[in-house]
């Protein structure tokens, strides 16, 4: 664990000595919770138009397909009349797209960025990386099953993907969430401690606070 | 190339010298001896930029090979050094001190090939693997496809083609 992490005693400027543990104090240690639909389905149904109708996505590339992102967001390719946009934190986005391969270090990263979204939330699975590791299938650094780690909402085949298959991609994302089936965040919180395994079963050097940033 | 080879050779016992291209030679030098031939080839030959610094494992031969891959630009000419060093044994000598760039081609080396640079900034810190704990994986007794096996879990129904073979049999799968 990382020197920062660690239990320790501080002297404040004022000579006063105090202890820290950083992973308790920063952070509590509650699980995440489902908070399934509340309200009759007419009410639900409106609220998933509103929600596929504002789809902001975390601009976090991880792998090559990040640069098919790119054009989406030039006057050509145009994603912007979608619906969609970019945002540079995960507290303002919902969408994350995981662009290809994930290696083990960006995969921390990655659940740490996930679960600082606010719900409800998406992962959109990019390239044939995200699916069964693409040609990386046999690489001793990256993974093989995105959807052991997160709940993913649809993946989108090739390697890479055009853009024009991501701006297909998220009118099919948009007809999953009208249809009241995008319910990651749930699933997340709902199999916890499954992906919390799966998580740090690759992750060997976990070093943070299981959830709650 | 073989000119500046042979200039060389006058100063410092050098090994084998290979000429690539006009513009381009690799000289095989002495682990002791790379730092004064650095130092030789910075300060009175040009060779201003340090392009690179990699490795290559020579399991059959017992020997990693270090590579520094020199620069100068204004005549537009680069010279590998080669530095041959113990396979059971990889430690070299940190020329971080000549070009501050070395430290992280060092850093990288120390993890992906387990050459240790004692005294480089940072050597023992992870770098792209985090938490690593098997053979570093760029050595070639580390079997890449059985650690994959073993560390993540692959989903079923992948299948390999033969490209001639698959091409075949879609556009004229009556031949087959």
């Amino acid at each position: 664990m990382k020197e920062e992490l660690q239990k320790r005693t501080v002297k404040g400027p004022d000579g006063f000595e105090f202890e820290v543990d950083p992973l308790n104090d920063y952070y509590c240690s509650e699980a995440p919770k489902a908070h399934p639909p509340a309200y009759a389905k007419i009410v639900e149904s409106f609220f998933n138009w509103a929600r596929s109708e504002s789809i902001w996505i975390l601009g976090f590339g991880t792998g090559c397909g990040a640069i098919e992102m790119r054009p989406l967001m030039t006057p050509r390719f145009d994603a912007y009349r979608f619906g969609v946009q970019w945002r540079p934190t995960p507290r303002q986005a919902n969408l994350f797209i995981i662009s290809g391969y994930l290696s083990v270090k960006t995969l921390k990263r990655a659940i740490r960025s996930y679960e600082q979204m606010q719900n409800p939330k998406y992962v959109l699975g990019l390239g044939s990386c995200t699916i069964n590791g693409g040609m990386y299938w046999d690489s001793y650094n990256t993974i093989k099953k995105l959807d052991d780690y997160m709940p993913v909402d649809l993946f989108v085949a090739g390697c890479m993907p055009r853009p024009e298959a991501l701006l297909a991609s998220f009118e099919e994302l948009k007809k999953v969430i009208k249809a009241g089936k995008a319910e990651g965040a749930n699933a997340y919180a709902e199999n916890f401690d499954w992906y919390k395994a799966n998580q740090k079963k690759v992750i060997k050097d976990w070093d943070m606070p299981d959830y709650n940033w | 190339m073989r000119e500046l080879y042979e200039k060389l050779k006058t100063r410092f016992p050098l090994g084998e010298f290979t000429d690539q291209r006009d513009n381009l030679g690799f000289i095989t030098v002495d682990k002791d001896q790379l730092r004064p031939v650095l130092y030789h080839l910075r300060d009175h030959e040009g060779f201003s930029h340090l392009v690179l610094l990699t490795a290559v494992d020579w399991i059959e031969e017992d020997r990693f090979q270090l590579t520094y891959l020199l620069s100068n630009r204004t005549r537009s000419v680069d010279v590998g050094l080669r530095v041959m060093l113990d396979r059971g044994e990889p430690v070299m000598e940190t020329i971080h001190d000549i070009w501050p760039t070395a430290a992280t081609y060092q850093c990288e080396l120390r993890e992906m090939f387990g050459i240790d640079f004692p005294d480089s900034p940072g050597v023992m810190d992870d770098f792209i693997l985090e938490g690593w704990d098997d053979l570093p994986p760029y050595r070639r007794d580390f079997d890449t496809k059985k650690y994959s096996d073993e560390t993540y879990a692959h989903r079923e129904g992948r299948v390999t083609h033969d490209p001639a073979e698959y091409m075949k049999k879609q556009l004229y799968p009556d031949e087959v």
